[in-house]
């Protein structure tokens, strides 16, 4: 890559060099400069992620506070061992994100392509999950406003205390943010694995570990904070007063 | 004309426009739609925003023409709530919020920073493009039937019990939103990482500073709103509850949410318009801006506090007193930074070598009618007063005086400013500052009467009144055509002086800023060589030696 370079673009001195750095583009001074404004800038990007989903934590705090006893038997709906596998898969994608964040650095093409496309199965799992979750949801007529019954929580079949009608109802904006809220991540994950699939095929053909890696450093960023959005939701979803 | 001016403009018979520029470096429309340069995407802002000002401007005309007549005689009161949700979706969403910051901000904002261009191209013509797609959206709600919501999506009423194209318009905001995200964004990375050597924070021009504030606000209010936004379409298409009062939601939440994007969008639209004011004060004066670090400051005080204001939109809608206190109280506290940048203006004015050119008679309106604006939203905010105003006419003509009369002098004082160095051409000064004066008196005609109609107790919204408010009206009315002529004229004649404009040459004004020591128009990558920077921003005496040494910049 570098000699090819060197060969059509006559060198004077090595400050031409370092500035025809093929990635550098033209309206940057130097290659830091390029560097720290895109990851800048991710930074920035996460920053009005994190304002996207604390719309979301500011709705889920004022009802959980209001609803309490709602949210109780709603979140006893859910799966907690579903909950913990995707968890665990969350977190081991983030670790072969981050390993392949170290193979770009390293210059290793074929290692930097294995991490991503794990990254990406692992990815696929959390939603495979995830999907056969929202479908026991919509069996057990869990899904607000398409599918609602009362039933479970007024008339409960296992251990749970039966909620009086009006309490009841109120399971329904538990479940509305139960949807809201992973359904926002999930949506998230899986523009993250689009994504994902570009580059691999770019990292493929060598674009990551010339020296350039600033894109698979950032979109390390944001799979790192989609993993971190779901360290959050699963406890305030899926462990509320799991104690009893 | 009597006035002195200080425009100083190359000797007309041997004048040119420069060879190379920023316009005839590509040409056919693909060059510009698949454009990078920051220049050129706001030209392309510029030409949709006006576009969408227009029809936003149409709708306005329409509601004047029916409130008229007291009777709802022109068109049905559900076709007036259509029209005017319309007009404040388009005119909040699709012109004040892009303004200033897509178009001068834009153009400007790099090269007084020193750069090439702004810190990601292609992600600012990406924010282009979802602005168009955003006004594909609205446009078809419109033309499917239209929303009559009102621009503030009220639930239960916009979820529930209207059956108009609310998600179309929705969604029209919603990617509105992404765009002004990613102008903000652009906007923060380039003032911090993009400075040529020697610009140091405090000699950013102020321009470049309450566009940062303003771009702090895009960037931590505007997912907010898109959030509840996506919030509010799911109720309504598939019913979710986290907003209706029958599955256990609170509709006083999608308030409290709402307002905490759009009350700061409020300071989204007016700092980059006080940027504007800040550069034409200083160079018509001939003045540095009186208190740089104040002013520059007191851009990031409004910033900061205008996050923590919002519930005084709510005092109506039963929110606790004691929150209501504390909102009534930093409400107040907002007036402080906004009043110490009229008094710093005003302080720049004096003793100053003050001319009349166009920008400088829009940016004295902004200065009176912001104020006036500003100081009706006081009595807005206290308490007692805000329960007898709100929802009346009162209200409109407040947001009117600082939007309109504030915001829109402020983007035309702007674009007579950088006029020449868009287009490398002069607008005819005669004719514009009949437009500013036109302007002027027909804004007052407009929305002064509102204030008072509005505090003799005529409620907004309605296409219908009691009689006796009808004389108020018809001032209106007849001061909502004067308006309109007004901005008609800059549309007409500078669109006429991108041909027959006299040539500019690189400095017109004489003004201090990086971006006037470059050729206009300028070229695609805006300077030869980075500048170096070693002085102050507003230093005429620098700009004086320059002169006097003919110190090439010029490319």
């Amino acid at each position: 890559m570098d000699s090819h370079v060197i060969a059509t673009q006559p060198v004077h001195d090595a400050h031409e060099a370092h500035a025809h750095a093929p990635y550098l583009r033209h309206h940057f001074e130097t290659v830091e400069q390029q560097r720290e404004a895109s990851s800048f800038g991710m930074w920035l990007f996460l920053l009005t992620e994190i304002m996207f989903f604390g719309g979301l934590f500011t709705a889920y705090l004022i009802y959980r506070n209001w609803y309490y006893p709602a949210f109780v038997v709603g979140s006893h709906q859910l799966s907690i061992v579903l909950g913990t596998i995707n968890t665990a898969v969350l977190i081991c994608s983030s670790f072969t994100m981050a390993m392949g964040v170290y193979s770009a650095e390293m210059k290793r093409r074929k290692a930097l392509v294995g991490w991503l496309l794990a990254t990406i199965i692992l990815g696929g799992v959390f939603l495979g999950i995830k999907a056969d979750e929202y479908h026991e949801k919509w069996e057990k007529h869990h899904v607000p406003g398409l599918n609602f019954s009362v039933q479970d929580f007024t008339h409960p079949t296992d251990a749970e205390p039966a909620l009086p009608l009006d309490m009841a109802q109120k399971t329904q904006v538990y479940f509305s943010l139960y949807f809201a809220m992973t359904g926002m991540h999930a949506l998230h994950m899986v523009i993250g694995i689009s994504i994902l699939l570009v580059l691999v095929v770019k990292a493929w053909g060598g674009a990551y570990t010339a020296g350039h890696m600033t894109t698979i450093e950032n979109f390390g960023l944001y799979w790192h904070f989609v993993d971190i959005v779901w360290i959050f939701l699963f406890p305030l979803l899926y462990l509320i007063s799991r104690h009893q | 004309m009597s006035t002195a001016t200080i425009v100083k403009l190359p000797p007309q018979e041997t004048a040119s426009l420069p060879k190379r520029s920023y316009l005839n470096s590509e040409y056919g429309l693909k060059s510009w739609l698949l454009t990078g340069d920051h220049k050129r995407i706001a030209i392309l802002y510029l030409i949709s925003i006006t576009f969408f000002f227009f029809i936003g401007g149409a709708m306005a005309g329409l509601i004047r023409l029916e409130l008229l007549t007291p009777q709802s005689d022109l068109m049905a009161t559900d076709t007036y709530n259509k029209v005017f949700t319309m007009h404040g979706i388009i005119m909040v969403f699709l012109f004040l919020v892009p303004s200033v910051p897509a178009t001068i901000g834009n153009f400007v904002i790099p090269i007084m920073v020193g750069a090439k261009d702004l810190a990601f191209p292609k992600v600012n013509l990406l924010s282009w493009y979802l602005y168009i797609v955003a006004g594909i959206f609205t446009i078809s709600a419109l033309v499917l039937g239209g929303v009559d919501t009102g621009w503030t999506f009220t639930t239960p009423l916009s979820t529930h019990y209207l059956n108009t194209h609310v998600i179309t318009a929705g969604l029209g905001i919603f990617i509105a939103g992404f765009s002004s995200i990613f102008t903000g964004l652009n906007f923060i990375v380039t003032i911090h990482r993009m400075r040529a050597p020697g610009m140091t924070w405090f000699r950013l021009p102020l321009f470049c500073w309450s566009n940062y504030a303003a771009s702090i606000l895009m960037v931590l209010g505007t997912p907010v709103l898109a959030i509840t936004l996506v919030l509010v379409i799911l109720e309504r298409a598939i019913g979710i509850g986290v907003f209706d009062p029958a599955k256990g939601g609170d509709p006083l939440l999608f308030q409290h949410l709402f307002w905490f994007y759009s009350h700061p969008a409020v300071y989204i639209m007016i700092l980059p318009g006080m940027g504007v004011i800040s550069e034409v004060i200083s160079t018509f004066s001939r003045k540095r801006v009186f208190g740089y670090t104040a002013v520059a400051f007191s851009s990031v005080a409004i910033a900061v506090f205008g996050f923590f204001v919002w519930a005084h939109h709510m005092f109506i809608m039963g929110v606790s007193n004691y929150s209501a206190l504390v909102f009534s109280l930093l409400t107040m506290l907002v007036a402080v930074p906004s009043a110490i940048k009229i008094f710093n203006w005003a302080a720049t004015l004096y003793k100053g070598s003050i001319t009349f050119e166009t920008p400088m008679l829009y940016a004295f309106g902004f200065m009176g009618l912001f104020t006036i604006g500003g100081l009706t939203g006081v009595f807005l905010g206290s308490l007692g007063m805000d329960i007898h105003l709100t929802e009346t006419y009162f209200i409109v003509a407040h947001f009117h005086f600082v939007m309109v009369g504030g915001m829109l002098m402020a983007f035309l004082s702007g674009i007579h400013f950088w006029w020449p160095k868009m287009t490398g051409r002069m607008y005819p000064e005669a004719l514009s500052k009949l437009a500013a004066l036109t302007t002027f008196i027909g804004f007052n005609l407009t929305f002064f009467p509102q204030f008072i109609v509005g505090y003799l107790g005529m409620p907004r919204r309605y296409a219908a009144y009691p009689p006796e408010f009808q004389v108020l009206n018809v001032l209106s009315t007849a001061g909502a055509t004067v308006l309109g002529i007004g901005y008609l004229l800059p549309m007409l004649y500078l669109t006429w002086s991108l041909k027959y404009g006299k040539i500019a040459g690189s400095n017109p004004w004489q003004a201090t800023g990086l971006e006037w020591q470059i050729q206009s128009p300028p070229l695609t990558e805006n300077f030869i060589e980075t500048p170096l920077v070693d002085h102050e921003a507003y230093d005429y005496e620098w700009l004086a030696h320059q002169t006097e040494h003919e110190v090439q910049t010029v490319g």
